[in-house]
C-alpha cells in the first residue's frame, strides 16, 4: 500500500530530497558564489524536467494516503503550467540576483520547497492536505519576499505578506474546522457524499464561505486583494514574477479542486460568491491600474483583474468553465513570464527602474524589444489576434454557456477599461516623449523568453498550441 | 487553386513578415526597399482578387470558393466571398496601392509605416471573406492594432488622443458584438456563419430587469451588433471619434480609414443584422431612419462651420454613411443595391478626397481652408481632379456619387416619405460645403505669399489618381458593373427576409432597378 501511494507522489518527493540534498551540498560548500550559480541552474532544470516528468506520465487518475492526494489530468496540467513558470522565472532571475548581491543557495530551494507546496495543493484531495501544501507554499513565499534584508520596502513587503497571509490561513482553518465539524469528515468525497446525502446544512455553508475567503486571498480577488500591490511592488523584481505566475496558477486550482470535488453538488450556493469575486476583481484590476505609474503595481493590479476573468470561468460552475479557468492561467502565466523578463532588465545607469514613464519611445532605443513588449501588452488588453484574447473568449463563453449573462456584460465593459492602461503602455514606448534611455542590455536568455512568450502569443491563433485540447481533458477529470 | 481566398488574404501579411525579417538598415536603400516591396505586395494581391472576381459566377448567390478548415474547438476556419462581399474586397485590394503609393513622403519609421498597412490589409481582407463569427471578430477588432498605432505613431499634434478615442470608442462596441456572438453560439450550436444564415434566433418578447423586449433576443443581438456596426460605421451620434481620428492620422491613414474601415459596419448590417435578425431589424427601421436622417442633416451642417479640411470630409462621410443606413434598412432591392453602391461610391471619392488634401498637406504642412485660396491658378490639373471628386461627393449625376443617393433616396421614398424628404435636404446641404469649401481653396486671387511658388501635381500624384477618375466615371456612367455583381445576392437576402418577417412584396416591385 505504502510503496503505492509513494508512487503517486514520487515527483513531490523528489523535489523535496533534491532540496534537502542541495541544501547540505550549499551549507558545506565554501565557494559560496560558484555553489550558488550552480544551485539555481540545478533547480532551474530540475523544475522543467519534473514538469516534463509530469506532462508525459500516463493518464489516469490515482490517490494516495486515503485520498489525501489526488493526481489526475487537472492536477497534472496545473502541476505542468506552475512548474515551468516557475522554473522561468527563476531562470530570469539570476541576472538580477547576482546584480544586488542576492544569489544565494536557499533562494531557489525556497522556491523549490514553495513550488511543492503548490503541488501539494492542486493534488489535495483533504483539507488537511491542503492546508499543510498551502502553508508550505507560503511560508517560502513569506521568506523570498523580504529576501533582501537590508531593503525596507522588501522587509515590510514580506512582513505584510505575512501577516495577511497568516490572517487569510486562520479563516481558512476556521472554514475548515467547521467543514470537519459538520460534515464529519476531511475528505473531499466524504464531504460531497455528506452534502449529496443531507444538502448544505449551515453550518457547512459557513465552513464554505470561510474556506473560500481564505483561499480568496491567495489568488488576490477583490475584496481580499490589499496585500497585493505592496507586496508586488516591496519585493525583488524577481519574486514579484514568481507571485505573478505559479502561486496563482496553484490558488486558482486549489479553489476549483475544493469547490468542485467538495461542493460540487450545491454549486448554486458558492456561484454568487465567485460571481461577486470575479465582478470586483475585473473591475477593481482594471480601474486601480489606470492611475499607476510603477510598472509592478501595475502588474499587481493586472494580475488582479485577470483573476477577475479566470474566476469567472469556476462562476461559471461548469465543466466548460473550468477548462477557461485552466486555457485562461496557463495563458496568463506565458504572458506574464514575458512580461516579467522584460522588467528584469529596466534599468539605467545600473540602477532598476519601475517607471514606466521611463519608457518613452523605448521604440527607438530597442525596436525589436518594444515590439515584444507591445504585442504582451496588446495580448494581457485581450486583442484578437493574439492568444490573450482567446482566454477572456473562453471565459466569455463558459460565463454565457453557464446563463451568466451580466457577468459577461460586465466583464466586457472591465475589459475595455483595462485595454486603457496595456494600451498606455505601449502609448509611453511608441509615441510619449523621449526620455533619458533605459540601457540595461538585455541578456540571450531574458530575450529568448520575452522573444518567446510574444511569438507564442501571435501564433498561438492557429490553435492554442493543443492547450484547449488539453485543457478540456483535465477540466473533464475534476468533473468526472 | 481552391484556396485562392486564403491566398488573397494572407499574401499581404506575407509581405509584413518578410519586411520586418529579412529587410535591415535604416539608409536611403532600405526605405525605398521597403517601399516597393510593399507596392509590390498590395499589386500582387489585387491581381490575385482580379482572380476571384473573374472566377466568380453573379448569378450563384449562395458562397463562393468556400475553404474550410477546422479551427479550435467548435470553431472553423471559413472562407467565401459572395455577391455583397466580393465588392468589398475588390475595393480593399484596389486601394492598398494607391494608399500605399501615396505614402511616399513619408520619411520616418518608413519600414514599419508599411508593415502596419500591409498587415492591415490581410485583417482587412479577412473581414469580408471570414465565413465564421469568430474568425470575423477576429479580423474586425485586430485591425484595431495597426490602426491604432498608424495614427499613434504616424499622425499629427493630438494624435494620442485620437488614437485612444479611436481604440477604446471601438473596442467598447465591438465587445458587445463578441457577447452576442458567444450567445449565437450557445443558441444555434454553431459559429458557422453559412449555417446561423439559416437559423432562426426567437422572436418572443421577454422581460429584462422588468422591461419588455418586443423582439425578445433578436433584438438583444441585434443592439450588441448595432453597437459594434454604428461606431465603426459611423452613424450619428456614435460618429465623434472618426473627425479626431481623421484630423490626426496620416494621408494614407486617413484614406484606409474612410475608404475601407468604416464600410465595415454597413457590410456587418448586410451579413449580420438584416439577415439574422430579420424580426429585430424590421422593429428597428424607424429608429434607424431617424438616425440617418438626423447624420445626414446634422453632420452636413456642421461639415458647413470646419475650418480644417480633413474635418470637413470626415464629416461629410459620416453624412453619406447616413444615406447607406436608411438605404440598407428600407428592405428592398434599390435600398440594398444603393447601400452597397453608395458605400463602394463612397470609398472611392472620400479615398481620391483624402488624397487630395494629402497633395497640399504635403507641400504646405497645413489643413487649414484659410490658409488657400486661388490655387487653380498656379495647379490647374489639380483643380480638374478636386472638382471631379468634389461634384461626385456631391452627387452629380454621371458620377458615382449620384447613383447610390438616388437608390437609396429613391428606396426609402417608397417605404417612408418623411424621412426621404428630410434626407434629400441633406443632398442640397451637401452641395453647399463641398462646393464652398472647393471655392475656398481653389477660387479667388492668389494672394497669400507662401502658395505662390505651390507646384502642380507631379507624375506619381497622376498616376495615383488616375485609377480613381476611371472608377469614378465608370460606376457613374454604368453602374450596372456593381449592381449586376451584387443583385442577385441581394434578392436571395431580401427574400429569406420577407419570409421571416412575413411581408410578401411583388416581384416586380423588388426587382425594378
Amino acid at each position: 500500500m505504502l510503496s503505492n501511494d509513494i508512487s503517486v507522489i514520487l515527483p513531490e518527493l523528489m523535489l523535496v530530497v533534491y532540496a534537502m540534498a542541495a541544501l547540505m551540498v550549499g551549507v558545506y560548500s565554501r565557494k559560496q558564489d560558484a555553489i550558488s550559480n550552480l544551485i539555481l541552474w540545478t533547480t532551474v532544470v530540475v523544475l522543467a524536467v519534473a514538469g516534463f516528468w509530469i506532462g508525459l506520465s500516463p493518464e489516469g487518475t490515482s490517490t494516495a494516503f486515503n485520498e489525501a492526494f489526488i493526481n489526475d489530468g487537472f492536477a497534472r496540467f496545473s502541476k505542468v503550467t506552475l512548474l515551468w513558470g516557475a522554473a522561468a522565472i527563476l531562470a530570469l532571475s539570476r541576472e538580477y540576483l547576482a546584480k544586488n548581491k542576492l544569489l544565494k543557495y536557499e533562494y531557489p530551494l525556497l522556491i523549490t520547497l514553495s513550488v511543492v507546496g503548490m503541488m501539494m495543493m492542486v493534488s489535495a484531495g483533504d483539507l488537511m492536505a491542503l492546508y499543510l501544501g498551502l502553508e508550505l507554499q507560503s511560508l517560502a513565499l513569506y521568506v523570498i519576499a523580504s529576501f533582501r534584508r537590508d531593503s525596507l520596502r522588501s522587509t515590510e513587503a514580506g512582513l505584510k505578506y505575512f501577516v495577511l497571509g497568516a490572517l487569510s490561513s486562520g479563516l481558512l482553518l476556521y472554514g475548515a474546522s467547521l467543514v470537519y465539524g459538520f460534515a464529519g469528515t476531511t475528505v473531499f468525497s466524504g464531504i460531497y457524499t455528506v452534502v449529496e446525502g443531507e444538502g448544505l446544512s449551515l453550518g457547512l455553508l459557513f465552513g464554505l464561505v470561510f474556506l473560500v475567503t481564505g483561499m480568496a486571498f491567495k489568488v488576490s480577488a477583490v475584496p481580499f486583494h490589499m496585500w497585493t500591490p505592496d507586496v508586488y511592488e516591496g519585493s525583488p523584481t524577481p519574486v514579484t514574477g514568481l507571485f505573478a505566475t505559479a502561486p496563482k496558477m496553484a490558488a486558482a486550482a486549489m479553489i476549483a479542486r475544493v469547490l468542485f470535488d467538495a461542493f460540487g453538488e450545491v454549486i448554486s450556493d458558492w456561484q454568487q460568491i465567485l460571481v461577486f469575486l470575479s465582478l470586483g476583481s475585473m473591475y477593481l484590476g482594471s480601474v486601480a491600474a489606470i492611475g499607476q505609474t510603477n510598472i509592478k503595481r501595475l502588474m499587481a493590479y493586472s494580475s488582479i483583474g485577470h483573476m477577475g476573468f479566470a474566476l469567472m470561468g469556476l462562476a461559471a460552475g461548469t465543466e466548460q468553465g473550468v477548462q477557461a479557468l485552466l486555457i485562461y492561467m496557463a495563458i496568463y502565466v506565458t504572458m506574464n513570464v514575458g512580461v516579467f523578463a522584460f522588467i528584469l532588465n529596466m534599468e539605467r545607469d545600473g540602477q532598476a527602474v519601475t517607471d514606466i514613464a521611463s519608457l518613452g519611445l523605448y521604440s527607438k532605443v530597442a525596436p525589436a524589444r518594444a515590439f515584444a513588449l507591445a504585442v504582451l501588452m496588446f495580448s494581457l488588453a485581450g486583442i484578437p489576434p493574439l492568444v490573450g484574447f482567446f482566454g477572456k473568449f473562453y471565459a466569455l463563453t463558459a460565463a454565457i454557456d453557464a446563463g451568466l449573462f451580466w457577468l459577461a456584460v460586465a466583464g466586457a465593459f472591465a475589459s475595455v477599461i483595462g485595454a486603457f492602461y496595456y494600451l498606455r503602455i505601449v502609448f509611453y514606448m511608441y509615441f510619449g516623449k523621449e526620455t533619458a534611455p533605459l540601457t540595461g542590455a538585455m541578456p540571450t536568455l531574458h530575450w529568448v523568453f520575452l522573444g518567446g512568450a510574444s511569438g507564442a502569443m501571435v501564433l498561438g491563433v492557429v490553435n492554442l498550441f493543443g492547450v484547449e485540447t488539453i485543457a478540456g481533458l483535465a477540466a473533464a477529470t475534476l468533473l468526472n | 487553386m481552391n484556396n485562392l481566398l486564403s491566398i488573397v488574404t494572407f499574401l499581404p501579411m506575407f509581405g509584413a513578415v518578410v519586411l520586418m525579417f529579412f529587410l535591415r538598415g535604416d539608409d536611403e536603400m532600405a526605405v525605398r526597399n521597403a517601399k516597393l516591396l510593399a507596392m509590390f505586395t498590395t499589386l500582387a494581391t489585387f491581381v490575385a482578387s482580379l482572380i476571384i472576381l473573374i472566377k466568380f459566377d453573379p448569378s450563384n448567390t449562395g458562397f463562393q470558393m468556400v475553404e474550410e478548415a477546422k479551427w479550435l474547438g467548435g470553431l472553423n476556419y471559413k472562407l467565401g466571398v459572395d455577391g455583397i462581399s466580393i465588392l468589398f474586397v475588390m475595393l480593399t485590394t484596389f486601394f492598398m496601392p494607391i494608399v500605399i503609393g501615396s505614402t511616399w513622403a513619408v520619411d520616418h519609421r518608413v519600414k514599419e509605416y508599411m508593415i502596419a498597412f500591409l498587415l492591415l490589409e490581410t485583417l482587412m481582407i479577412g473581414v469580408f471573406v471570414a465565413l465564421d463569427l469568430v474568425l470575423f471578430y477576429v479580423f474586425f477588432e485586430a485591425g484595431l492594432i495597426p490602426m491604432f498605432l498608424i495614427i499613434g505613431i504616424w499622425g499629427g499634434k493630438d494624435r494620442i488622443y485620437a488614437a485612444f478615442k479611436f481604440f477604446l470608442y471601438t473596442l467598447l462596441g465591438s465587445l458587445l458584438m463578441l457577447l452576442a456572438m458567444i450567445y449565437m453560439w450557445y443558441d444555434a450550436g454553431t459559429t458557422d456563419i453559412v449555417r446561423l444564415l439559416d437559423h432562426q434566433f426567437a422572436s418572443d418578447t421577454i422581460s429584462v430587469l422588468g422591461f419588455g423586449v418586443v423582439g425578445g433576443v433578436q433584438t438583444l443581438l441585434w443592439l450588441a451588433f448595432f453597437a459594434s456596426f454604428a461606431v465603426k460605421l459611423p452613424m450619428w451620434p456614435f460618429h465623434t471619434w472618426l473627425p479626431d481620428a481623421h484630423v490626426q492620422a496620416p494621408t494614407a491613414g486617413s484614406i484606409v480609414l474612410a475608404a475601407i474601415l468604416i464600410k465595415m459596419g454597413g457590410y456587418g448590417f448586410l451579413r449580420f443584422s438584416l439577415p439574422m435578425f430579420p424580426i429585430a431589424s424590421d422593429l428597428m427601421q424607424n429608429f434607424v431612419f431617424f438616425l440617418s436622417v438626423a447624420a445626414i442633416i446634422l453632420t452636413s451642417l456642421i461639415a458647413l462651420a470646419q475650418e480644417d479640411m480633413k474635418k470637413l470630409i470626415a464629416y461629410s462621410s459620416v453624412a453619406h454613411m447616413g444615406f447607406v443606413t436608411m438605404g440598407i434598412f428600407a428592405f428592398n432591392q434599390q435600398g440594398l443595391d444603393g447601400g452597397i453602391f453608395q458605400m463602394i461610391s463612397h470609398g472611392i471619392v472620400a479615398g481620391a478626397l483624402f488624397m487630395i488634401v494629402g497633395v497640399i498637406y504635403d507641400r504646405m504642412h497645413t489643413r487649414e481652408i484659410a490658409a488657400f485660396g486661388g490655387l487653380a491658378i498656379r495647379m490647374p490639373k489639380y483643380a480638374l481632379i478636386f472638382m471631379l471628386f468634389t461634384m461626385a461627393n456631391v452627387g452629380l449625376p454621371g458620377l458615382s456619387g449620384f447613383v447610390g443617393e438616388f437608390l437609396t433616396l429613391a428606396a426609402l421614398f417608397k417605404v417612408n416619405t418623411w424621412a426621404a424628404f428630410g434626407a434629400t435636404t441633406g443632398v442640397i446641404l451637401s452641395a453647399a460645403y463641398a462646393l464652398w469649401l472647393y471655392r475656398r481653396v481653389m477660387f479667388g486671387d492668389l494672394v497669400k505669399e507662401s502658395l505662390k511658388g505651390i507646384k502642380d501635381m507631379d507624375l506619381r500624384e497622376k498616376l495615383l489618381f488616375a485609377p480613381l477618375v476611371v472608377l469614378t466615371l465608370l460606376l457613374g456612367l454604368y453602374p450596372a458593373v456593381v449592381l449586376d455583381i451584387t443583385g442577385p445576392s441581394v434578392e436571395a437576402l431580401l427574400q429569406n427576409f420577407n419570409n421571416a418577417v412575413g411581408v410578401v412584396e411583388t416581384v416586380a416591385e423588388v426587382t425594378s432597378h
